[in-house]
Protein backbone atom coordinates (compact mmCIF):
# COMPACT_ATOMS: atom_id res chain seq x y z
CA UNK A 1 0.00 0.00 0.00
CA UNK A 2 0.87 3.69 -0.74
CA UNK A 3 0.36 6.89 1.11
CA UNK A 4 0.52 10.80 -0.23
CA UNK A 5 3.10 11.43 -2.97
CA UNK A 6 6.09 14.01 -2.70
CA UNK A 7 5.76 14.90 0.95
CA UNK A 8 8.31 12.75 2.74
CA UNK A 9 11.71 14.87 4.09
CA UNK A 10 14.15 11.93 2.70
CA UNK A 11 17.09 13.04 0.89
CA UNK A 12 20.05 12.02 -0.13
CA UNK A 13 22.99 13.51 -0.73
CA UNK A 14 24.95 11.43 -3.71
CA UNK A 15 28.39 12.83 -2.99
CA UNK A 16 28.67 12.23 0.28
CA UNK A 17 27.56 8.07 -0.50
CA UNK A 18 30.06 5.55 0.36
CA UNK A 19 28.19 2.73 -0.97
CA UNK A 20 28.54 0.89 2.46
CA UNK A 21 24.82 -0.65 1.37
CA UNK A 22 24.02 -0.15 5.44
CA UNK A 23 20.57 2.04 4.17
CA UNK A 24 19.54 -1.12 1.77
CA UNK A 25 19.37 -3.29 5.03
CA UNK A 26 17.80 -1.35 7.25
CA UNK A 27 15.10 0.19 5.12
CA UNK A 28 12.23 -1.66 5.78
CA UNK A 29 10.14 0.08 2.82
CA UNK A 30 12.60 -1.22 -0.03
CA UNK A 31 13.07 2.85 -0.55
CA UNK A 32 16.50 2.23 -2.01
CA UNK A 33 18.76 0.37 -4.99
CA UNK A 34 22.17 -0.16 -5.57
CA UNK A 35 23.27 2.04 -8.36
CA UNK A 36 26.86 1.45 -9.35
CA UNK A 37 28.70 1.24 -6.44
CA UNK A 38 26.52 3.90 -4.74
CA UNK A 39 22.53 3.70 -3.67
CA UNK A 40 19.98 6.05 -5.09
CA UNK A 41 15.99 6.43 -4.30
CA UNK A 42 14.42 3.86 -6.09
CA UNK A 43 10.37 4.82 -4.20
CA UNK A 44 10.50 8.09 -2.26
CA UNK A 45 7.14 8.05 -1.43
CA UNK A 46 6.99 4.23 -0.01
CA UNK A 47 9.23 6.09 2.24
CA UNK A 48 7.30 6.31 5.85
CA UNK A 49 10.28 8.54 7.44
CA UNK A 50 10.84 6.05 10.28
CA UNK A 51 14.46 7.43 10.31
CA UNK A 52 16.66 4.13 10.17
CA UNK A 53 18.84 4.92 7.48
CA UNK A 54 19.73 8.35 8.16
CA UNK A 55 20.78 6.88 11.41
CA UNK A 56 22.49 3.87 9.90
CA UNK A 57 24.39 6.58 7.51
CA UNK A 58 28.06 6.77 8.70
CA UNK A 59 28.95 9.38 5.75
CA UNK A 60 25.56 11.37 6.35
CA UNK A 61 24.39 11.27 2.98
CA UNK A 62 21.25 10.79 4.17
CA UNK A 63 19.12 12.91 6.02
CA UNK A 64 14.88 12.97 6.92
CA UNK A 65 12.71 14.44 9.74
CA UNK A 66 11.87 11.16 11.81
CA UNK A 67 9.03 10.48 13.21
CA UNK A 68 5.40 8.66 13.79
CA UNK A 69 2.66 8.82 11.61
CA UNK A 70 0.22 9.37 14.05
CA UNK A 71 -2.55 11.57 14.35
CA UNK A 72 -2.53 12.06 17.91
CA UNK A 73 0.71 13.05 18.28
CA UNK A 74 0.61 15.66 15.50
CA UNK A 75 -2.42 17.32 17.39
CA UNK A 76 -0.51 17.28 20.22
CA UNK A 77 2.64 18.51 18.46
CA UNK A 78 0.21 21.65 17.11
CA UNK A 79 -0.52 22.21 21.10
CA UNK A 80 2.97 21.48 22.78
CA UNK A 81 1.86 22.06 26.36
CA UNK A 82 -0.66 18.33 26.09
CA UNK A 83 1.27 15.05 26.56
CA UNK A 84 0.00 11.44 27.08
CA UNK A 85 -1.93 10.73 23.77
CA UNK A 86 -1.56 6.91 23.83
CA UNK A 87 -1.26 6.00 20.26
CA UNK A 88 2.13 3.53 20.03
CA UNK B 1 18.19 13.20 18.11
CA UNK B 2 16.46 11.57 21.12
CA UNK B 3 15.25 14.83 22.32
CA UNK B 4 13.86 15.37 18.87
CA UNK B 5 12.17 12.03 18.98
CA UNK B 6 10.38 12.47 22.30
CA UNK B 7 8.45 15.66 21.04
CA UNK B 8 7.78 14.17 17.20
CA UNK B 9 6.82 10.54 19.21
CA UNK B 10 3.34 9.34 21.13
CA UNK B 11 2.23 6.99 23.51
CA UNK B 12 3.14 7.66 27.18
CA UNK B 13 6.33 8.84 28.28
CA UNK B 14 8.73 6.19 29.01
CA UNK B 15 8.39 4.66 32.73
CA UNK B 16 11.28 4.05 34.68
CA UNK B 17 14.08 1.37 34.20
CA UNK B 18 13.54 -2.29 35.01
CA UNK B 19 16.02 -4.34 37.01
CA UNK B 20 17.90 -7.10 35.49
CA UNK B 21 16.28 -11.03 36.02
CA UNK B 22 17.18 -13.00 38.87
CA UNK B 23 17.61 -16.63 39.38
CA UNK B 24 14.74 -16.30 42.25
CA UNK B 25 12.63 -13.86 39.96
CA UNK B 26 13.13 -16.44 36.95
CA UNK B 27 11.89 -19.52 39.31
CA UNK B 28 8.64 -18.05 39.23
CA UNK B 29 8.00 -17.14 35.54
CA UNK B 30 5.68 -19.51 33.78
CA UNK B 31 7.87 -18.82 30.82
CA UNK B 32 11.03 -19.78 32.21
CA UNK B 33 11.23 -24.02 31.67
CA UNK B 34 15.27 -24.34 34.00
CA UNK B 35 18.18 -23.11 33.78
CA UNK B 36 21.54 -23.48 31.65
CA UNK B 37 24.95 -23.84 33.90
CA UNK B 38 27.29 -22.12 32.91
CA UNK B 39 30.68 -21.15 34.53
CA UNK B 40 29.48 -18.01 35.06
CA UNK B 41 26.14 -17.66 36.18
CA UNK B 42 22.84 -19.66 35.61
CA UNK B 43 20.74 -18.41 32.82
CA UNK B 44 17.18 -18.89 32.62
CA UNK B 45 15.81 -20.53 29.67
CA UNK B 46 12.63 -19.68 28.56
CA UNK B 47 10.18 -22.39 27.07
CA UNK B 48 9.31 -21.91 22.95
CA UNK B 49 5.83 -22.83 23.30
CA UNK B 50 2.78 -20.46 24.63
CA UNK B 51 0.97 -20.96 27.66
CA UNK B 52 -2.77 -19.98 28.49
CA UNK B 53 -1.25 -17.09 30.31
CA UNK B 54 0.64 -16.00 27.52
CA UNK B 55 -2.43 -16.33 25.45
CA UNK B 56 -4.30 -14.53 28.01
CA UNK B 57 -1.82 -12.11 28.06
CA UNK B 58 -1.91 -11.32 24.68
CA UNK B 59 -5.77 -11.41 24.07
CA UNK B 60 -6.17 -8.38 26.35
CA UNK B 61 -2.84 -6.40 25.58
CA UNK B 62 -4.73 -6.49 22.21
CA UNK B 63 -7.61 -4.89 23.96
CA UNK B 64 -5.85 -2.54 25.37
CA UNK B 65 -5.62 -4.12 28.97
CA UNK B 66 -2.83 -3.26 30.94
CA UNK B 67 -0.92 -2.29 27.50
CA UNK B 68 1.67 -0.57 29.50
CA UNK B 69 3.23 -2.47 31.87
CA UNK B 70 3.15 -5.82 29.69
CA UNK B 71 7.38 -6.47 30.20
CA UNK B 72 9.33 -9.03 31.22
CA UNK B 73 12.62 -8.43 33.08
CA UNK B 74 15.78 -7.35 30.60
CA UNK B 75 18.81 -9.53 31.07
CA UNK B 76 20.21 -12.75 29.25
CA UNK B 77 18.18 -15.41 28.48
CA UNK B 78 18.78 -18.84 26.98
CA UNK B 79 16.81 -20.59 24.16
CA UNK B 80 17.74 -24.59 24.10
CA UNK B 81 21.42 -25.37 25.49
CA UNK B 82 23.17 -22.53 23.69
CA UNK B 83 27.25 -22.16 23.35
CA UNK B 84 29.69 -20.26 22.88
CA UNK B 85 29.41 -20.27 19.43
CA UNK B 86 25.48 -19.69 19.90
CA UNK B 87 24.18 -16.54 17.92
CA UNK B 88 22.90 -14.19 20.13
CA UNK B 89 19.19 -12.90 19.20
CA UNK B 90 18.45 -8.76 21.08
CA UNK B 91 14.92 -8.05 21.94
CA UNK B 92 12.57 -5.20 23.78
CA UNK B 93 11.15 -6.28 26.84
CA UNK B 94 7.64 -5.67 25.58
CA UNK B 95 6.38 -8.91 26.80
CA UNK B 96 4.47 -9.47 23.37
CA UNK B 97 7.91 -8.60 21.35
CA UNK B 98 9.31 -11.13 23.45
CA UNK B 99 6.30 -13.84 23.32
CA UNK B 100 6.77 -13.78 19.34
CA UNK B 101 10.37 -14.51 19.51
CA UNK B 102 10.47 -17.30 21.54
CA UNK B 103 7.33 -18.93 19.94
CA UNK B 104 9.72 -19.36 16.76
CA UNK B 105 12.83 -20.57 18.46
CA UNK B 106 11.73 -24.00 19.03
CA UNK B 107 14.98 -26.53 18.21
CA UNK B 108 17.23 -23.32 18.34
CA UNK B 109 19.82 -22.73 20.60
CA UNK B 110 20.55 -19.18 20.64
CA UNK B 111 21.36 -16.45 23.20
CA UNK B 112 18.42 -13.74 23.99
CA UNK B 113 19.47 -10.73 25.24
CA UNK B 114 16.61 -8.51 26.41
CA UNK B 115 17.08 -4.84 26.24
CA UNK B 116 15.21 -2.40 28.51
CA UNK B 117 12.90 -0.87 26.23
CA UNK B 118 10.53 0.35 29.04
CA UNK B 119 8.11 -2.13 27.85
CA UNK B 120 7.91 -0.84 24.23
CA UNK B 121 7.21 -3.07 21.24
CA UNK B 122 10.74 -2.76 18.90
CA UNK B 123 9.62 -0.39 16.17
CA UNK B 124 7.95 1.66 18.68
CA UNK B 125 10.76 1.71 21.11
CA UNK B 126 13.35 2.18 18.22
CA UNK B 127 11.21 5.65 17.19
CA UNK B 128 11.17 6.81 21.20
CA UNK B 129 14.44 5.78 21.56
CA UNK B 130 13.97 3.20 24.03
CA UNK B 131 15.62 1.06 22.18
CA UNK B 132 19.03 2.85 21.28
CA UNK B 133 22.67 2.09 20.55
CA UNK B 134 23.45 3.15 24.57
CA UNK B 135 20.49 0.47 25.54
CA UNK B 136 22.44 -2.34 23.95
CA UNK B 137 25.64 -1.34 25.03
CA UNK B 138 24.41 -1.36 28.33
CA UNK B 139 22.92 -4.98 28.53
CA UNK B 140 26.08 -5.80 26.89
CA UNK B 141 28.09 -4.77 29.92
CA UNK B 142 25.62 -5.61 32.76
CA UNK B 143 25.66 -9.17 31.60
CA UNK B 144 28.74 -9.63 30.39
CA UNK B 145 27.71 -11.33 27.21
CA UNK B 146 31.68 -11.17 25.96
CA UNK B 147 31.80 -14.03 28.43
CA UNK B 148 29.31 -16.53 27.49
CA UNK B 149 30.08 -16.28 23.51
CA UNK B 150 33.03 -16.55 21.55
CA UNK B 151 32.11 -14.67 18.81
CA UNK B 152 31.53 -10.84 18.10
CA UNK B 153 27.91 -10.78 16.83
CA UNK B 154 24.60 -9.90 17.71
CA UNK B 155 21.33 -10.13 15.90
CA UNK B 156 19.13 -7.40 16.15
CA UNK B 157 15.16 -7.16 14.63
CA UNK B 158 15.41 -4.94 11.18
CA UNK B 159 12.59 -2.56 13.14
CA UNK B 160 14.91 -1.22 15.78
CA UNK B 161 17.08 -0.15 13.15
CA UNK B 162 14.87 3.47 13.45
CA UNK B 163 16.31 3.69 17.48
CA UNK B 164 20.14 2.03 16.68
CA UNK B 165 22.86 3.26 15.53
CA UNK B 166 25.03 0.25 14.85
CA UNK B 167 28.51 1.83 14.82
CA UNK B 168 28.26 2.91 18.02
CA UNK B 169 27.39 -0.50 19.27
CA UNK B 170 30.49 -2.03 17.37
CA UNK B 171 32.48 1.56 18.58
CA UNK B 172 31.78 1.15 22.54
CA UNK B 173 31.88 -3.06 22.58
CA UNK B 174 33.06 -4.10 19.25
CA UNK B 175 29.89 -6.33 18.86
CA UNK B 176 28.68 -5.92 15.30
CA UNK B 177 25.16 -5.75 14.57
CA UNK B 178 23.68 -8.26 11.78
CA UNK B 179 20.19 -6.73 11.29
CA UNK B 180 18.04 -9.93 11.43
CA UNK B 181 14.21 -10.06 9.75
CA UNK B 182 11.57 -7.85 10.29
CA UNK B 183 9.18 -10.83 11.88
CA UNK B 184 10.31 -13.63 14.56
CA UNK B 185 8.93 -16.05 12.34
CA UNK B 186 11.73 -15.74 10.00
CA UNK B 187 14.81 -15.77 12.48
CA UNK B 188 15.05 -19.95 12.24
CA UNK B 189 15.18 -19.08 7.72
CA UNK B 190 17.68 -16.19 8.90
CA UNK B 191 19.82 -18.35 10.76
CA UNK B 192 19.86 -21.44 8.65
CA UNK B 193 20.49 -19.47 5.83
CA UNK B 194 23.86 -17.76 6.69
CA UNK B 195 21.95 -14.23 7.76
CA UNK B 196 20.76 -13.51 4.10
CA UNK B 197 17.47 -12.35 4.06
CA UNK B 198 14.89 -12.32 1.20
CA UNK B 199 13.40 -8.64 0.10
CA UNK B 200 10.32 -10.23 1.29
CA UNK B 201 11.76 -10.44 4.83
CA UNK B 202 13.70 -7.13 5.24
CA UNK B 203 9.93 -5.32 3.97
CA UNK B 204 6.96 -4.84 6.62
CA UNK B 205 3.37 -5.72 5.37
CA UNK B 206 0.00 -4.60 7.00
CA UNK B 207 -1.84 -7.35 5.87
CA UNK B 208 -5.98 -8.11 6.74
CA UNK B 209 -4.76 -9.70 9.77
CA UNK B 210 -2.02 -7.42 11.14
CA UNK B 211 -5.01 -4.45 10.46
CA UNK B 212 -7.68 -6.65 12.09
CA UNK B 213 -5.62 -6.99 15.51
CA UNK B 214 -4.61 -3.22 15.69
CA UNK B 215 -8.72 -2.56 15.69
CA UNK B 216 -9.83 -3.11 19.76
CA UNK B 217 -6.69 -0.58 20.65
CA UNK B 218 -7.91 1.61 18.17
CA UNK B 219 -11.55 1.86 19.51
CA UNK B 220 -10.42 1.93 23.14
CA UNK B 221 -8.53 5.25 22.44
CA UNK B 222 -12.02 6.61 21.28
CA UNK B 223 -14.11 5.63 24.09
CA UNK B 224 -12.36 7.28 27.05
CA UNK B 225 -14.20 9.05 29.63
CA UNK B 226 -14.14 12.14 27.46
CA UNK B 227 -16.78 10.24 25.57
CA UNK B 228 -19.10 10.52 28.25
CA UNK B 229 -18.98 14.59 28.50
CA UNK B 230 -19.37 14.61 24.47
CA UNK B 231 -22.83 12.72 25.35
CA UNK B 232 -23.68 14.77 27.54
CA UNK B 233 -23.57 18.09 25.45
CA UNK B 234 -25.17 16.12 22.52
CA UNK B 235 -28.16 15.11 24.66
CA UNK B 236 -28.18 19.30 25.85
CA UNK B 237 -28.12 19.84 22.17
CA UNK B 238 -31.14 17.49 21.49
CA UNK B 239 -33.14 18.72 24.00
CA UNK B 240 -33.36 21.99 22.39
CA UNK B 241 -36.98 22.43 21.99
CA UNK B 242 -39.44 25.12 20.91
CA UNK B 243 -40.20 25.81 24.57
CA UNK B 244 -36.89 25.87 25.70
CA UNK B 245 -34.98 23.02 27.09
CA UNK B 246 -37.13 19.43 27.30
CA UNK B 247 -35.46 16.59 28.50
CA UNK B 248 -37.60 14.04 27.99
CA UNK B 249 -37.71 15.22 24.05
CA UNK B 250 -33.69 15.16 24.31
CA UNK B 251 -33.92 11.57 25.75
CA UNK B 252 -36.07 10.48 22.73
CA UNK B 253 -33.86 12.23 19.78
CA UNK B 254 -30.29 11.63 21.51
CA UNK B 255 -30.50 7.71 20.76
CA UNK B 256 -30.52 8.85 17.09
CA UNK B 257 -27.38 10.98 16.86
CA UNK B 258 -25.78 7.84 19.22
CA UNK B 259 -26.66 5.65 17.08
CA UNK B 260 -25.48 7.41 13.75
CA UNK B 261 -22.24 8.11 15.57
CA UNK B 262 -21.74 4.45 16.54
CA UNK B 263 -22.18 3.85 12.87
CA UNK B 264 -19.61 6.68 11.91
CA UNK B 265 -16.83 5.40 14.55
CA UNK B 266 -17.56 1.69 12.95
CA UNK B 267 -17.47 2.47 9.97
CA UNK B 268 -14.06 4.78 10.24
CA UNK B 269 -12.26 2.55 12.89
CA UNK B 270 -13.26 -0.76 12.05
CA UNK B 271 -14.37 -1.03 8.10
CA UNK B 272 -12.18 1.44 6.63
CA UNK B 273 -9.82 -0.07 8.05
CA UNK B 274 -10.09 -3.82 7.01
CA UNK B 275 -11.17 -2.40 3.71
CA UNK B 276 -8.33 0.20 3.50
CA UNK B 277 -6.34 -1.08 0.03
CA UNK B 278 -9.66 -1.59 -1.93
CA UNK B 279 -11.50 1.63 -0.53
CA UNK B 280 -11.10 4.83 -3.07
CA UNK B 281 -8.50 7.77 -2.34
CA UNK B 282 -4.90 8.59 -0.99
CA UNK B 283 -5.91 9.72 2.17
CA UNK B 284 -7.46 8.24 5.05
CA UNK B 285 -9.74 10.84 6.10
CA UNK B 286 -11.09 10.80 2.55
CA UNK B 287 -11.22 6.71 2.41
CA UNK B 288 -13.06 6.98 5.63
CA UNK B 289 -15.68 9.57 4.46
CA UNK B 290 -16.19 7.37 1.80
CA UNK B 291 -17.20 4.30 3.64
CA UNK B 292 -18.81 6.29 5.86
CA UNK B 293 -21.36 7.44 3.30
CA UNK B 294 -22.27 4.10 1.90
CA UNK B 295 -22.59 3.38 5.78
CA UNK B 296 -24.83 6.29 6.66
CA UNK B 297 -26.96 5.92 3.68
CA UNK B 298 -27.48 2.07 4.66
CA UNK B 299 -28.12 3.02 8.32
CA UNK B 300 -30.94 5.91 7.03
CA UNK B 301 -32.30 2.83 5.10
CA UNK B 302 -32.64 0.72 7.77
CA UNK B 303 -34.11 3.27 10.64
CA UNK B 304 -35.87 5.68 8.07
CA UNK B 305 -36.67 3.09 5.30
CA UNK B 306 -36.25 4.47 1.86
CA UNK B 307 -39.18 7.41 1.88
CA UNK B 308 -38.27 9.51 4.79
CA UNK B 309 -35.98 12.04 3.83
CA UNK B 310 -35.38 15.61 5.02
CA UNK B 311 -32.98 18.30 7.09
CA UNK B 312 -32.74 15.35 9.95
CA UNK B 313 -31.72 12.53 8.05
CA UNK B 314 -29.05 14.44 6.28
CA UNK B 315 -27.58 15.88 9.79
CA UNK B 316 -27.34 12.31 10.78
CA UNK B 317 -25.52 11.40 7.86
CA UNK B 318 -23.03 14.27 8.03
CA UNK B 319 -22.28 13.26 11.83
CA UNK B 320 -21.86 9.81 10.50
CA UNK B 321 -19.45 11.09 7.71
CA UNK B 322 -17.61 13.33 9.88
CA UNK B 323 -17.03 10.78 12.62
CA UNK B 324 -16.03 7.94 10.17
CA UNK B 325 -13.55 10.51 8.47
CA UNK B 326 -11.86 11.67 11.60
CA UNK B 327 -11.30 7.92 12.89
CA UNK B 328 -9.99 6.27 9.90
CA UNK B 329 -7.84 9.30 9.81
CA UNK B 330 -6.45 8.31 13.45
CA UNK B 331 -5.63 4.85 11.82
CA UNK B 332 -2.58 6.34 10.37
CA UNK B 333 -1.00 6.48 13.68
CA UNK B 334 -1.79 2.47 13.56
CA UNK B 335 -0.37 1.37 9.75
CA UNK B 336 3.04 0.46 8.58
CA UNK B 337 3.53 2.79 5.29
CA UNK B 338 2.56 6.13 6.46
CA UNK B 339 4.49 9.20 6.65
CA UNK B 340 4.45 11.91 9.43
CA UNK B 341 5.03 14.65 6.79
CA UNK B 342 2.02 12.49 4.70
CA UNK B 343 -0.26 12.53 7.68
CA UNK B 344 0.15 16.35 8.86
CA UNK B 345 -0.32 17.38 5.31
CA UNK B 346 -3.65 15.24 5.24
CA UNK B 347 -4.50 16.70 8.92
CA UNK B 348 -3.94 19.67 7.89
CA UNK B 349 -6.44 19.26 4.80
CA UNK B 350 -9.07 17.17 6.61
CA UNK B 351 -9.62 18.66 9.73
CA UNK B 352 -11.00 22.39 8.97
CA UNK B 353 -14.06 20.11 6.57
CA UNK B 354 -14.46 17.48 9.13
CA UNK B 355 -14.90 20.07 11.82
CA UNK B 356 -16.76 22.54 9.49
CA UNK B 357 -19.41 19.14 8.72
CA UNK B 358 -19.95 17.97 12.18
CA UNK B 359 -20.94 21.79 13.25
CA UNK B 360 -22.87 22.19 10.09
CA UNK B 361 -24.69 18.59 11.30
CA UNK B 362 -25.71 19.83 14.35
CA UNK B 363 -26.99 23.01 13.40
CA UNK B 364 -29.19 21.43 11.52
CA UNK B 365 -29.86 19.15 14.41
CA UNK B 366 -31.18 21.50 16.75
CA UNK B 367 -32.72 23.52 13.88
CA UNK B 368 -34.78 20.40 13.18
CA UNK B 369 -35.59 20.12 16.85
CA UNK B 370 -36.65 23.78 17.36
CA UNK B 371 -38.41 23.75 14.63
CA UNK B 372 -42.64 22.45 14.40
CA UNK B 373 -42.86 19.66 13.27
Amino acid sequence: MKYLNNVVTLKLDEAKCVGCMECLEVCPRLVFEKYSSKIRIKDLDACIECGACALNCAPKALTVQPGVGCAAAIINSWFPQKKDSGCC
Amino acid sequence: MAQDKEKVCCGREAGPQSKLITKCCAKRLHYVEGFLQTTQKEIPQIRTQWSWQDWLGTFAVRLGIKRYSYMVSPGLYAAGTPTPESPVLVTGNYKLSFDHLRKHLAGIDAWILVVDTRGINVWCAGGKGTFSAEEVNRLIELTSLSDYVSHRKIILPQLAANGVCSREISKKTKFKVLWGPVLAKDIPYYLSHDHVLTEAMRTVTFTLWERLVLIPVELSFIFRLSTLFIILALFILSSICSQGICLSYGWQRIWYLLLFSVMGIFSGAVVTPLLLPWVPGNMFAVKGGFVGTFLGIGMLHIVYGSDERGMLQLALLLITVALSSYTAMNFTGSTSFTSPSGVEKEMRKAMPMQILVTLVALVIWVYVGVAPQ
